[in-house]
């Protein structure tokens, strides 16, 4: 399978890849490690007429440390994440998260950058970063800005980011106790459920994907934790768009989001 | 667009359309038919090589996008007329049967043993997630990574 013709431009800073997603507008699409898009383009999922490679732009690489925060650039892979002593030892929830994508082969070439921008509803990535109130910075060619994980999931393959924009880093406080759990769909490895726990005294932050087009915060559960031996009971209340396919239909992956909220919550 | 690096340690320098993947490219413009293409849209692990010594699928990478990389493929895994020894290890404990998976089995074994010299079964097991064996039944293909791990530590 060959994807259908397109130009390829390799971009080698930020501000010019700005600049040719501004130019190209819907056209163009970004290209981080192409673990979702190459296989969408060879499918006609997506057909960009102008491919923006960003993968080889540097600074969007690195994994550091800001005060009691850690700053993860867009272009970590998964394997980068897994092998960070930093991250393992002050955001382990993140690493053990990492661990569990796809192979070794796609942990080698995804990114975190690119999994959030992609926002598969399947994807694990998405709980931890709600669990954890990381914080997405994105620039284009308005400037700057930051935008919290719980506003910048909108929907299936959807999020708050603007056209010309990128996400250049991922900014999460440091997490001493948090946990993720995932059901995988035996198949493909992607979460049938997952849900992330970041626990602080009597308060918990629960972050749940696979079971809504949007990933969500289970904040009934969060409200319902100090209180009540059965806070994960609450794991899907409010949510009105359960996803349903031929792995999971709406019964049994709202059974399963309770089920896993309750491990996350005794992990 | 021209593109150039480095495979099996020898220079290669072409000009090709960006669309043609990593696994098109050995396979069509080097000769280099020991990547299979299975799935081809990175489900089942047969196109694997590694780049700069890392393991990946050769059909879900575009070749401008690893321009200036170090890539091995299965056909330099051996040295001359001298298998490697995860190759010989596969030889010896049966881990192969039709061989469409074996290249990208051997490559990603070259990648579990780079980064882990004594995995257990089990993470043997996991490390070939996402390699597809529709033969063997996987026993013995783990059976030979083993084997491999001790060649290559002894
Ligand atoms: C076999 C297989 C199994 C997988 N299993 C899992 C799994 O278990 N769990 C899981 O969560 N994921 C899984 N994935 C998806 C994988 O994690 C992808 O790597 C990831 O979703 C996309 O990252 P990427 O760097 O490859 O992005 P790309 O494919 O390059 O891009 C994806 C999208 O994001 C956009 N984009 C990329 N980077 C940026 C950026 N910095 N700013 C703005 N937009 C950007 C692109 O334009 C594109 O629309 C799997 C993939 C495969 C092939
Ligand atoms: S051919 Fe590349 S993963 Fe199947
Ligand atoms: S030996 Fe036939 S597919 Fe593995």
């Amino acid at each position: 399978m060959i994807p259908a013709k397109f130009d390829y431009i390799k971009a080698s800073s930020v501000s010019e890849a700005i600049g040719l997603l501004e130019k190209h507008g819907d056209d163009a699409k970004l290209l981080s490690g192409g673990h979702s898009l190459i296989p969408a383009m060879k499918l006609r999922l997506s057909r960009p007429e102008v491919l923006i490679d960003i993968g080889g732009i540097s600074g969007l690489n690195s994994i550091s440390e800001d005060g009691n925060e850690i700053v993860i650039g867009a272009n970590c892979t998964h394997a980068d994440i897994v092998n960070s002593d930093r991250i393992n030892s002050d955001l382990n929830i993140l690493a053990q998260t990492a661990k569990h994508i796809g192979d070794i082969q796609v942990r080698n070439r995804g990114t975190i950058g690119g999994s959030l921008a992609h926002a598969d509803p399947a994807a694990d990535y998405p709980a931890v970063v709600l669990a954890c109130d990381a914080k997405i910075e994105v620039e284009g060619k308005g400037g700057k800005r930051t935008i919290p994980a719980t506003e910048f999931f909108l929907g299936i393959f959807t999020t708050a980011l603007a056209e010309d924009e990128i996400i250049t880093a991922i900014r999460f406080p440091k997490v001493a106790n948090g946990n993720y759990q995932k059901f995988f769909q035996s198949a493909s490895r992607f979460a049938v459920v997952g849900v992330a726990a970041v626990k602080d005294g009597d308060s918990v932050k629960v972050g749940v994907t696979g079971v809504s087009g949007t990933p969500y915060r289970a904040t009934a559960v969060e409200n319902a934790y100090s209180g009540s031996s059965d806070a994960a009971s609450h794991a899907v209340d409010g949510i009105d768009d359960l996803m349903s396919d031929h792995f999971a239909d709406e019964e049994y992956r709202a059974h399963l989001a309770k089920v896993m909220v309750k491990k996350a919550l005794e992990a | 667009m021209q593109i150039s690096m480095t495979i099996n340690g020898k220079e290669y320098s072409h000009d090709i359309e960006p669309r043609i993947s990593l696994a098109q490219y050995l396979r069509e413009n080097l000769n280099l038919t020991g990547t299979h293409i299975g799935c081809d849209t990175s489900g089942c692990g047969a196109c694997t090589v590694t780049v700069d010594g890392a393991a990946a699928k050769a059909c879900t990478l575009l070749a401008v996008q690893v321009d200036g990389s170090e890539i091995t493929t299965i056909e330099g895994m051996a040295n001359g007329n001298e298998m490697h020894p995860i190759q010989e290890a596969f030889k010896e404990n049966h881990g192969l049967q039709c061989g469409f998976c074996t290249p990208g089995m051997v490559m990603t074994a070259a990648d579990i043993l780079k980064n882990n010299p004594n995995p257990t079964d089990e993470e043997i097991r996991h490390g070939l997630e996402g390699n597809f064996c529709r033969c063997t039944g996987y026993h013995n293909i783990v059976k030979s990574i083993q084997h491999a791990a001790e060649k290559i530590n002894a």
